[in-house]
């Protein structure tokens, strides 16, 4: 099977196998990604992330089926926390998504953390480029259950759609900093339950003490995903926010800040394994005398860093 | 490049709505360190196989109390050789009578586990026979 071909020409079989091979992290993953680059770019993604069991699986079944009804195609990459014991997973997300398996225009994979902290998997980043150049027109990205500071989609996503729902703690929740500041939609999901008037309140008022309110102010909605009551608005307003931020150059500036992020992340994680590979016995041989006080580790640094200088500036 | 996790589907073909089973299994794969994913209750072969397409498995694992497993289990090899795939370990599990096995190894179901099987004795059939 020619991967590149067959995921250009919407190949499942092909997109699920290249996927696999950016989570082994192989060599011929890394060249098919440089081949498919210049195919990127095109796919509007949307990150859903939220609380365990808030229904983020329910909202992505219910807005994917909304963009199918407009004609657009749909891949979804699913995030659930491995086990930092056993690093196996259970990954739950397709359960909620079972009308969508025969759909020829929707490609789901689930995938564990696989160690990853921020919300997402490593790998989910190389993988939506995947679907992009696959064809996609939209990319749903959903992140683990997550609690106040996972806040990695941003770096991932173009717009990002926080779903909360009602009965998890006071109005101090929603004015505290992580989570709270990544929305650029807010979902009230099980709108039909007690307390979810108050919390619109308490979020729009959280929006309200926002000191940039006047550039953009992120539009809350209430669903009820099960019903799929409130998935029409939520599908107007990702039209509208994307609008807006294509007018005002916040898509631009945002691909290129995560095009950079990404790059010095691949430099780090390639090069500096090289450095530490050629300095593991100078490390080790630090540690122990930082552990016998004989020695601190800023001083220490300094030493490898400047043997580092030397070798590449000199 | 890093060692391939073994991925696995676990399904519930068919009508019945009994999948304690199901996951039983799936939580003791998961502790064997596997990454299982589990699509839950009444899969049409089809969804079983588009899913485990998909989701690139190394191992569906179908889990079946109604009795319909003569059908449904032949439905899912014939589905997956259609679709040209066969690198896939396909295992079966739930109330089966003993005679009805040898039929549904014939038609590629790797092996069948019945009730009161260890789930350590499933994890080490899958680790000892899928695709490296």
């Amino acid at each position: 099977m020619d991967i590149y071909k067959s995921v250009i020409g919407g190949d499942k079989r092909a997109i699920a196998r290249f996927i696999s091979l950016i989570e082994q992290r192989s060599e011929e993953a890394i060249n098919l990604l440089k081949k498919i680059h210049s195919r990127t770019g095109n796919a509007i993604i949307i990150g859903i992330t939220g609380p365990p069991g808030g229904g983020k699986s329910s909202i992505v079944n219910q807005l994917a089926k909304k963009l199918r009804s407009k004609n657009k195609k749909v891949g979804i990459i699913a995030i659930d926390p491995s086990s930092p014991f056993s690093g196996g997973a259970l990954l739950g997300d397709r359960i909620r998504m079972q009308e969508l398996t025969m759909d020829e225009g929707v490609f789901i994979r689930s995938m564990g953390t696989r160690g990853a902290l921020g919300g997402l998997s490593k790998a989910s980043y190389d993988s939506a480029k995947v679907l992009d150049a696959s064809g996609m027109d939209f990319i749903i990205i959903e992140t683990v259950g997550v609690g106040q500071s996972e806040v990695d989609i941003v770096k991932l996503a173009d717009i990002v759609v926080l779903v909360q729902v009602p009965g998890l703690g006071d109005d101090v929740q929603a004015i505290k900093a992580g989570i709270m500041e990544i929305g650029d939609i807010f979902v009230v999901n099980k709108a039909d339950k007690e307390g979810a008037e108050r919390l619109v309140k308490e979020i729009e008022m959280t929006l309200d003490l926002n000191p940039n309110k006047n550039e953009f102010r992120p539009p809350v909605i209430k669903t009820v995903a099960t019903t799929g009551e409130g998935i029409d608005d939520l599908f107007v307003n990702i039209t509208r926010v994307w609008e807006h931020f294509v007018k005002f150059d916040i898509i631009r500036k945002r691909r290129l800040a995560r095009a950079k992020q990404e790059l010095i992340d691949i430099v780090k994680e390639n090069y500096f394994d090289d450095f530490f590979q050629r300095y593991s016995e100078k490390i080790q041989d630090m540690a122990e005398q930082i552990y016998q006080r004989k020695m601190d580790p800023y001083s220490a640094s300094e030493i490898i860093i400047q043997d580092i200088r030397k070798v590449f500036f000199n | 490049m890093i060692a391939k996790k073994i991925r696995v589907l676990i399904a519930k073909p068919g009508l019945d709505g009994h999948d304690r089973g199901a996951k039983v299994i799936a939580r003791a794969l998961r502790d064997a360190g596997m990454e299982v994913v589990y699509t839950g209750l009444r899969q049409t072969p089809e969804q079983i196989v588009e899913a485990a397409i998909q989701e690139d498995v190394d191992v569906i694992g179908l889990s079946i109390l109604s009795g319909a497993h003569n059908f449904l289990f032949p439905r899912v090899m014939e589905l997956l050789k259609e679709r040209g795939v066969d690198d896939i370990l396909v295992i079966g599990g739930g109330i089966i009578p003993d005679e009805d096995i040898p039929g549904l190894k014939e038609v590629g179901i790797a092996e069948v586990f019945t009730p009161w099987t260890p789930t350590s004795k499933i994890v080490e059939f899958i680790t000892s026979n899928v695709n490296k």
